[in-house]
């Protein structure tokens, strides 16, 4: 039975298409459809429901010990509202899910777990924790709203004292009052673009959303849903747990070496890393041939089967069929023609390097 | 949109026109409204044989394929090329943007006419 968000009321007076994911009812996209939205983000702003993601408490003296323990990343040397990215592995090397992980104090952080796994990892987290530590799961306290595009900025600064503003990328100000309403305002995003997320009470949920969409009107803020999500992740190349990273899936594997700090004196996984060198890595392919390639498709260098895509779709800023790929290291040079096995037919594209979307290059 | 009166139509979605002996296959406007923005069509090529209830083709959207089903048996006389590069026409005019157009037609699915299709797809909503 798929719960429901506290917005979803919102999303169904907006004529949001409801579709089931990670056990909630979510609109997959608005009466604009997936390309508009998607182009909003990357042109002006738009705004995204995400309080189906988790949130877990960490705190004690060993609270740093412990995210260290349970993290590929290192929480050494960070400041207070400070985030950094993460997988979380399992004993064999494998990823068990990503996460934003935030310090609040030296003995306080935020972990920000997806959607889909959030119990999976609480229940991990529970059975790994270390020393004098609690870490508790409050998922039910908080909703996310993300506002992300280039307007986004102009558009919250209608809304917040710009002091609030956190002043750096991937941090966080806990203390935030946006639209009057006491918040969490991170400058965090799924999309590529410039953008903040918001983590608020339940409660006022529904009055931050309408919020925005008041002070949105002048920058034509619209709402947009995991369809959109989706193809803007994917051109940014952000990976998504289940796709580029599984139970069987190392960072190491998928380009995600810069949050594995293999210098740290341990962490869970970090044996099985040591004694497993990757031998593959995670690029971009642009589809030349006529085809659309998805997930879990073959890569073919004449008979020789290189790796696998891991997604891909059409992506519509950049006005073709994209996928990335799991390749092994070897044949992984960008430029080289290969196939992707579409459905019984190979179609050619051509490797290419991450990002395939850069809002720097525009 | 009104659905019109002088097609037929297939539970699968596909719409039937009879222009002498050829007959022309698209997709209804329900079906395009249900698919969103498409991105992509696979179509047959001429000559090749299609079969009644069978898929002879896919179109994508951005989330997703979906098959596109033949509602007659016969041979592929013409295919909408326009469509290879302009896909999103069928979300523009879905009566308008036929896929193929079916000759020596041997068999023919049970198909609606627009009063039974259309109480058909508020079933379905």
């Amino acid at each position: 039975m798929e719960k429901k968000t506290v917005l979803y009321d919102k999303h169904v007076a907006a004529n949001g298409k409801m579709v089931p994911f990670a056990g909630y009812i979510l609109p997959v996209q608005y009466e604009q459809g997936v390309i508009a939205e998607h182009m909003a983000v990357r042109n002006g702003v738009g705004m995204f429901d995400v309080s189906h993601m988790g949130e877990i408490m960490c705190k004690g003296p060993d609270a740093l010990k412990n995210v260290n323990h349970l993290m590929t990343n290192s929480y050494d040397g960070m400041y207070d509202g400070q985030a950094r990215y993460t997988t979380m592995c399992n004993e064999h090397g494998g990823t068990v899910d990503d996460f934003i992980v935030y310090r609040i104090h030296e003995d306080e952080f935020m972990l920000v777990p997806n959607a889909a796994n959030k119990d999976k990892d609480y229940k991990w987290i529970l059975e790994h924790q270390i020393g004098d530590v609690t870490f508790t799961d409050v998922s039910e306290k908080y909703a996310q709203i993300a506002v992300q595009g280039p307007k986004a900025k102009d558009v919250i600064l209608k809304m917040v004292d710009p002091e609030m503003i956190p002043k750096k990328y991937y941090s966080a100000n806990f203390n935030a009052k946006v639209a009057g309403i006491d918040c969490i305002l991170s400058r965090t995003g799924y999309t590529g673009e410039l953008g903040y997320e918001i983590y608020l009470p339940v409660e006022h949920a529904e009055e931050m959303w309408d919020a925005f969409l008041e002070n949105g009107k002048e920058e034509g803020l619209i709402p947009c849903g995991l369809g959109a999500r989706d193809t803007l992740r994917m051109e940014a190349a952000m990976p998504l747990y289940g796709h580029e990273m599984t139970d069987d899936i190392s960072p190491l594997e998928t380009g995600l070496d810069f949050c594995v700090k293999m210098d740290k004196e341990e962490f869970v996984g970090k044996e099985a890393m040591e004694k497993n060198p990757s031998t593959k890595t995670r690029m971009g392919l642009k589809i030349t041939g006529r085809g659309i390639a998805r997930e879990h498709m073959d890569v073919y260098i004449g008979d020789e089967k290189v790796g696998q895509t891991t997604s891909g779709s059409h992506f519509p800023f950049m006005g073709g069929a994209y996928a990335m790929a799991i390749l092994d290291k070897k044949h992984a040079e960008v430029g080289t023609e290969v196939e992707v096995e579409i459905r019984g037919k190979r179609v050619t594209a051509e490797i290419m390097p991450l990002p395939i979307y850069d809002r720097k290059k525009r | 949109m009104s659905t019109p009166t002088e097609l037929k139509f297939s539970k699968s979605h596909e719409w039937v026109k009879e222009e002498g002996d050829v007959m022309v296959i698209g997709l209804t406007d329900f079906a395009q409204s249900e698919l969103g923005d498409l991105v992509f069509v696979n179509l047959p090529e001429e000559g090749d044989e299609v079969e009644a209830g069978e898929a002879f083709g896919d179109v994508e959207s951005v989330k997703a394929v979906s098959d596109v089903f033949s509602p007659v048996s016969g041979e592929v006389c013409e295919i909408n090329e326009d469509l290879l590069d302009n896909p999103a026409a069928i979300n523009e005019d879905a009566y308008g943007a036929w896929l193929i157009k079916v000759k020596n037609v041997t068999d023919t699915e049970e198909l609606m006419d627009a009063a039974e299709y259309d109480k058909f797809c508020e079933s379905e909503k």
